[in-house]
């Protein structure tokens, strides 16, 4: 047996969500065509593909995103588990989707507050009132960011004195201090030095363990040293879906093949 | 679900404050309909031809907004005939010829500061200088520098922010044909921000003709019963410059001397007045708003 | 050549007009007030109970003026800094396109009717309208004047505030609606926060606004200096004061002329003050994006 294949039979390969036929409109225009792919339970999956392929548009299905705007509509279903709830069904209030899917950003938003004030937000918005809780959750929160050395005394200082780096990880801490089940990453480095870059990398590795992390990345490297899961899109479909290693090895598409290598894209 | 339970509570408080937030808007809106009825109500019946072609007079029932209205249209085309050109002169300045340096933030934070005086302010300038100081007495020309004055802020800015919506591609086409920044200014500019430039000379002159607190201050009269000689004679040279100097009334004026007065009669010419005074700001207003929705919707660089 | 160099001159002229015409306010203020302040002491004008410049034992206390401005722009304020605020998030944050589109023009119209208009309006609308509530409210009074002023301010509050708002970035909202937030939440803990300088100036120029007023305290609140901070009375403020002198006939160079000065002098520091936080604040604003 290979070691990935070792690897899906000794852990539980549960699936977190189910995108099922999934089609995306913005107003007449398809940006998304019948996409049906699992995201697994603590591993990490990441979305490549040349610009303009639909990966963000895709990401931001997840949570809801395009609710914010007029004229978009979604098609088929994206089911999370264990409860088996279609985050797309127009029951579902997108802002139960988004208490229960933490999103990080391509520029780190961090708001006009404190840096505690930053991460106690969700636990605010969602009614929290005990200062106890709240202040052990960012503690906590912090700490799974990597950040909390770097901070721990100047919390109450404004979030916006941090550096590019220590601003996303921030916003990380932000959507970790909900105990988000899926947390959704938006080309989160693309806007940081190379040196911000690798810790938000080790960062995204070290947190699989607590969340199950979908990331959308333009930088090929990147998917392949971060992910488990790969997939790989182009013009709205899903063109291919696999194990990291076995798909920029080894790919079984053509077009794959040919945005790895460098070919186009 | 505690989860569940919890959005429905936020929700409902959204929905409240979107409650709120349409009585706020609801609250200037039916301020604005009061005024407008309670004005067309009491002051309609007395808009007659006698009204717009009778002097004021100690009888009500007499009493019309002649004198009133000539006095308005005269200092509103002295304010137009200053205000214009210096405005735009000073905008295109500012945008196109203005160089970074401390004498351009000097005229800048003038022009904002000025934005920020309190009317009467301007009145009390005009006193000192141009009714004393400069000798053009309690007079129309007096009056029509202060409004232009005034509104120079006004014109000004519109100019500016029309002219900025110019792309710079333009200017450099007219430049690579070796025309001067004048010819440029002349041939391109202008024309192409005219519509904008237009939109803020319609709402400067709005808040010109409703401008009272400066004119009373000058010394505007508030009864007059004859008319300023007119601009047109009949011998050479045909054209004549007295009733620059002429004492004179305008229509705010008439309305708050009107207002003043405790019979009711009186306070019916006030309403008419008024609502003279409302209809025509309305409607430059108006015009303003519609001719810079049609800016936008046509502005295809 | 020559040509384009005196065009920028003429230009340029046009332009130093409006530094002129701060001279020249400067000048006339101060050249008035300084003969007025050789024949009554500054100490006397900051601190005499009485405002009775025109009587034989002539008083010349500007707190007495100050008070019915300063009376009539609290009621204003607390009327257009909260209604123009919850406009302002309203039509920034919750309220439809289209709604938007047509509520902002209005707004600008609300704010285009001539002051004495409303002085009209106050006098002889709303305080009957008052009077049928409290009976003993004197014809003139401070509270009705300020009630309307209060609205015709609103429009301003509301459209630089939103303004501002609407200046904040998207991302900044979907930071905060990817967490979860309601768009109530969202408005005040995050668009609002990030837009307050913007909205600070914005109430500053409506304090500014309420304290140069003068036609609608004019008419409504009458003429008569009343030291008070009871809006059920009636007072004139700083500019109503001008307004009652420059209706009556002052011989130039009387006492009782240079007092309008000396009162537009000090109503021109006030409005300076806040004009100058208001621009530091607006410049702060746009640096933060």
């Amino acid at each position: 047996m290979s070691a990935p294949e070792m690897f899906m039979t000794t852990t539980q390969l549960a699936p977190k969500a189910e995108v099922r036929n999934l089609d995306f409109y913005y107003g007449d225009f398809r940006a998304l065509n019948g996409i049906s792919m699992t995201v697994h339970e603590h591993h990490v999956t990441a979305l490549i593909g040349p610009s303009g392929c639909g990966k963000s548009t895709f990401l931001r299905c997840f949570n809801r995103m395009h609710d914010l705007y007029p004229g978009n509509r979604y098609d088929g279903q994206i089911v999370l588990h264990p409860d088996n709830t279609d985050l797309l069904a127009r029951e579902v209030d997108p802002i139960e989707v988004r208490m229960r899917i933490g999103m990080v950003f391509q520029k780190p938003n961090p708001f006009p507050k404190s840096i505690f004030e930053n991460v106690a937000y969700g636990l605010r918005v969602r009614g929290e009132s005990s200062r106890r809780r709240i202040e052990e959750k960012v503690e906590q929160a912090l700490q799974d960011a990597a950040l909390i050395d770097e901070v721990k005394d100047r919390m109450h200082e404004p979030a916006y004195n941090l550096s590019g780096g220590q601003q996303q990880r921030l916003c990380i801490a932000r959507a970790l201090a909900t105990d988000p089940e899926l947390l959704l990453f938006d080309e989160p480095t693309s806007a940081l030095d190379p040196i911000a870059t690798a810790s938000i990398e080790e960062l995204i590795h070290d947190l699989k363990e607590q969340v199950t992390i979908l990331i959308v990345t333009h930088n090929m490297q990147q998917a392949a040293r971060v992910s488990d899961y790969t997939a790989y899109m182009y013009l709205g479909e899903l063109i291919e879906f696999g194990v990291t290693d076995d798909l920029f090895i080894k790919p079984k598409m053509k077009q794959t093949e040919d945005y790895i290598t460098g070919r186009f894209g | 679900m505690d989860i569940r339970k919890d959005i429905q509570r936020r929700k409902r408080l959204d929905a409240l404050f979107g409650v709120l937030g349409l009585i706020a808007l609801m609250i200037g809106v039916l301020t604005f309909v009061t005024l407008f009825a309670d004005m067309a109500i009491k002051g309609l019946g007395r808009l007659d031809w006698d009204f717009f072609t009778s002097f004021p007079s100690r009888r009500a029932g007499q009493a019309g907004i002649l004198s009133a209205w000539v006095g308005s249209t005269l200092v509103m085309v002295v304010t137009a005939f200053f205000a214009v050109p210096l405005g735009v002169a000073a905008g295109v300045y500012l945008e196109e010829y203005a160089r970074k340096n401390w004498v351009t933030d000097l005229i800048e934070i003038n022009i904002t500061n000025l934005a920020g005086v309190p009317s009467i302010v301007y009145g009390l300038l005009a006193l000192g200088l141009f009714v004393y100081q400069f000798g053009f007495g309690q007079s129309i020309l007096s009056a029509g520098l202060t409004l232009a004055l005034l509104i120079l802020p006004v014109v000004i800015v519109a100019t500016r922010e029309a002219i900025r919506s110019i792309p710079q591609a333009i200017r450099e086409a007219s430049y690579a044909l070796g025309a001067t920044q004048w010819q440029t200014v002349r041939y391109h500019i202008l024309p192409y921000s005219s519509a904008g430039i237009l939109t803020g000379i319609i709402i400067g002159m709005a808040r010109a003709i409703g401008e009272t607190a400066p004119i009373i201050t000058i010394g505007a009269l508030t009864f007059i019963a004859f008319l300023p000689p007119s601009p047109v004679r009949p011998e050479p040279p045909f054209l004549s410059f007295e009733w620059l100097l002429s004492p004179f009334t305008v229509m705010p004026i008439q309305m708050f001397n009107w207002t003043s007065r405790p019979e009711a009669a009186f306070q019916v010419n006030a309403a008419a007045a008024g609502f003279v005074l409302v209809v025509m700001t309305l409607a430059m207003n108006g015009a303003a708003i519609w001719l810079r929705y049609r800016l936008r919707r046509n502005l295809k660089w | 050549m020559v040509r384009e160099r005196a065009i920028e001159a003429v230009l340029f002229l046009a332009a130093l007009v409006s530094v002129f015409t701060t001279v020249g306010i400067v000048y006339v203020l101060v050249k008035e007030s300084v003969v007025f302040f050789q024949q009554v002491s500054i100490v006397e004008f900051l601190t005499d109970t009485q405002w009775t410049p025109l009587f034989d034992d002539a008083h010349f206390g500007i707190m007495v003026l100050l008070s019915g401005t300063l009376t009539s722009s609290v009621v204003a304020l607390s009327i257009a800094i909260p209604l123009g605020t919850l406009i302002a998030i309203y039509l920034s944050e919750f309220a439809p396109f289209k709604l938007r589109e047509i509520a902002k023009p209005f707004l600008e119209l609300l704010g285009g009717v001539p002051t004495i208009v409303y002085g009209y309006f106050a006098l002889l609308f709303v305080t009957p309208l008052l009077q049928k509530i409290y009976p003993e409210l004197p014809g003139f009074n401070l509270l009705a004047a300020g009630i309307v002023m209060g609205i015709m301010i609103i429009p301003y509050v509301a459209s630089i505030s939103e303004d501002a708002m609407r200046a904040v970035p998207m991302s900044l909202r979907e930071g905060s609606y990817a967490m979860g937030a309601t768009r109530l939440q969202t408005a005040l803990h995050v668009v609002f926060p990030a837009a307050f300088s913007g909205v600070a100036a914005a109430y500053i120029l409506g304090i500014s606004r309420a304290v140069g007023e003068t036609m609608i305290l004019a008419v409504a609140a009458g003429m008569q200096p009343n030291l008070t901070f009871n809006p059920l009375e009636p007072a004139a403020t700083i500019t109503a004061y001008i307004v009652q002198v420059a209706l009556g006939d002052l011989p130039h160079g009387s006492v009782g002329y240079q007092t309008i000065f000396a009162a537009g002098l000090s109503l021109m520091l006030i409005t300076l003050v806040f004009n100058i936080a208001g621009h530091v604040l607006r410049k702060r604003f746009r640096e933060a994006y």
